[in-house]
């Protein structure tokens, strides 16, 4: 008699297939570079930034004038193959002056987004890390948050104006002034990401399995809130940037003959009736260029690090 | 409830206190005085006189008691380089321009943003989708003290739809309204794109297509009025850089409005003037931010004020 078998109990031959790895594997910090080169918008802020900053360090030297040579002979060019982005009102020559400006713009954006960054983590995780420690840890805790709150209940950019107006301008009174309020988000952020991860399972297995607190802090907190962090610092920097040229335009910026994108704009806007474009064109070029690069840059590599959109 | 809304106006009033104090102290932290470059010439008594008038005379203290005393009754007390006319009066010139231009903006950023953000959501990945993308980078690359002087040279030299520059009839309100709306539309598309696709996405709209309900009740419906939430969060944000904005756009096209007061009170070093602004458009922002939350829970009922982590 034939035996017949439901196929449900039929014993499986072995697939011998099924816990091959198929693809190479690859560490993070690899996946998220090679979702981001995958990325064509993000590479292209990314070229653009490189471009800028090489542009910021050779462009000043390439042309045989200074940021400040006035020539009165050669004033209100237009661009020409002596002056390759124009002159202004006292001659002086714009291709010099818009490498030089990027100078002071990505200076004061990088160093102010660096001062937020090393307050707001330093702040944000001790807040994160005292929270729930018993009674004084939740009361630093709570002190932090409430300074916070309070910085972050006032209009940004006019504390700095009015830090502005009371200290000297210039370029080191501009990044004190920006960071003076800036590194409250940074904070929130950090101390957000601290609480959540302290309450993860994760972190209690390593704690059970005897992992001291430098362990779990250098290699599950920070390896877990850098991504965060970073993505942060792409946007922190433009918006810096954007804060300079606003301040610089409203004059309260950088002092001639100093100059930076923002100073440039505000001098290209007053002689737009009488046509000179190029004065307005290249440091507003500029700004929207930098904009631009780091936010698409960011937006790039927030999606690399969200560890819900890997493939 | 009421609870938390007594909370929220304690903490709002307290925020407004250290603003007062915060600014008070650094505009008396300013070496020198007022009256600097007119020392020199007048003499001694007449000095005396004026800094009695604006109570420079008093110990320090003594001066903020009086302001603040002053500021409880809402008056921001006197310019120093316009002897005729009081902060009061400067704010009050200047909120008309200044509101209506704000609130066209706000308006046309709300309007136009939400509208392609939809657009863009629905027709993911076609060309739509791009247009609206691209007009959301752009929006974000380009500051408005940039936008605005493009307008000008386009719309008011180039082609002379609108006036170049100062107030008047409506026609002088569109460029710089536009100007002032264009970064915030694009950030409200980028939100609201976002949030529609993930509602789209939603259970309870495959329900409604399964009961064939027609495809724009659908996005009216249940679509718009749960992706609408993460724009009405990023409102007080907007408020608050819509009001910056106006300080710039109301210097280029020369607008008689309070920003216009705030800026050349900054160049003119007329401390009462700065102080007296700075202090109304922080009422004003966090008054907003207040009013927001409050829609916040009229629009989610999902949300309760009493257990809301901040």
């Amino acid at each position: 008699m034939e035996q017949r078998i439901d196929p449900l109990f039929r014993p499986l031959t072995k697939n011998t297939q099924a816990n091959v790895i198929s693809r190479p594997s690859l560490s993070n910090a690899q996946q998220v570079i090679r979702k981001l080169i995958k990325n064509k918008l993000a590479m292209l802020g990314l070229v653009i930034i490189v471009l800028l900053v090489g542009m910021a360090i050779v462009g000043p030297s390439m042309v045989p004038y200074s940021y400040s040579d006035q020539s009165l002979l050669t004033k209100n060019q237009e661009i020409s193959s002596e002056h390759w982005f124009g002159t202004d009102e006292l001659g002086r020559d714009m291709f010099a002056r818009t490498w030089y400006g990027a100078r002071i713009s990505l200076t004061i954006g990088v160093v102010a987004a660096l001062i937020d960054l090393v307050i707001g983590v330093t702040v944000g995780g001790i807040a994160g890390y005292m929270a729930g420690r018993g009674k004084r840890g939740d009361r630093i805790d709570t002190i932090i948050m409430r300074v916070i709150e309070v910085l972050y209940g006032l209009p940004y950019l006019l504390v700095v104006i009015l830090l502005m107006v009371v200290m000297e301008p210039g370029m080191l009174t501009i990044i004190i002034a920006l960071s003076a309020t800036g590194w409250t988000g940074m904070a929130r952020l950090v101390r957000g990401q601290i609480l959540q991860l302290k309450n993860q399972e994760f972190i209690l297995a390593a704690q059970v399995l005897g992992a001291k607190f430098t362990r779990i802090l250098l290699k599950h907190l920070i390896p877990n809130t850098i991504g965060v962090i970073i993505v942060n610092l792409t946007f922190t920097i433009p918006s810096a940037i954007f804060a300079e040229s606003f301040l610089s335009f409203l004059g309260l910026g950088v002092q001639a003959p100093v100059a930076s994108w923002g100073t440039m704009t505000n001098d290209g806007l007053g002689v737009i009736l009488t046509g000179d474009w190029w004065r307005l064109f290249f440091p507003a070029l500029m700004i929207s260029l930098t904009m631009f690069a780091f936010n698409v840059f960011g937006d790039g590599l927030q999606d690399a690090l969200d560890p819900r959109l890997r493939d | 409830m009421s609870n938390y809304l007594v909370k929220r106006v304690l903490m709002m009033i307290v925020t407004l206190w250290i603003i007062v104090t915060l600014t008070f102290s650094l505009m008396h932290a300013i070496p020198g005085n007022p009256f600097a470059s007119e020392s020199d010439q007048l003499p001694e008594q007449i000095l005396n006189n004026l800094r009695a008038k604006y109570n420079l005379d008093q110990p320090l203290p003594v001066q903020y008691v009086l302001y603040l005393k002053n500021l409880l009754m809402f008056d921001l007390g006197p310019s120093i380089k316009s002897d005729s006319r009081g902060v009061n009066d400067m704010i009050s010139d200047g909120f008309g321009a200044s509101a209506w231009l704000g609130a066209q903006a706000i308006s046309i950023a709300l309007v136009f943003g939400i509208l392609f953000g939809i657009i863009a959501a629905l027709n993911r990945n076609k060309w739509l989708d791009y247009v609206a993308m691209a007009l959301a980078v752009m929006g974000v690359a380009i500051p408005s003290f940039i936008m605005a002087p493009l307008l000008i040279n386009y719309l008011a030299i180039k082609v002379t739809i609108f006036p170049v520059a100062t107030w008047g009839t409506w026609m002088h309100t569109v460029l710089p309204s536009l100007a002032l709306a264009f970064g915030p539309v694009a950030v409200i598309t980028r939100y609201m794109r976002a949030s529609m696709i993930e509602v789209m996405n939603q259970n309870y709209i495959r329900t409604a297509e399964a009961k064939g309900i027609p495809m724009w009740i659908i996005v009216i419906r249940h679509g718009i009025r749960n992706a609408i939430l993460p724009v009405v969060t990023f409102l007080g944000p907007l408020i608050a850089s819509l009001i910056t904005g106006t300080f710039v756009v109301e210097k280029i096209f020369a607008i008689p409005g309070i920003g216009k007061y705030f800026v050349d009170g900054i160049f003119n070093r007329d401390y009462p003037v700065i102080l007296g602004t700075t202090i109304f458009y922080s009422a004003i922002l966090i008054v907003t931010i207040f009013l927001i939350d409050i829609a916040y829970t009229l629009i989610d009922p999902r949300i309760k004020l009493t257990n809301k982590e901040r």
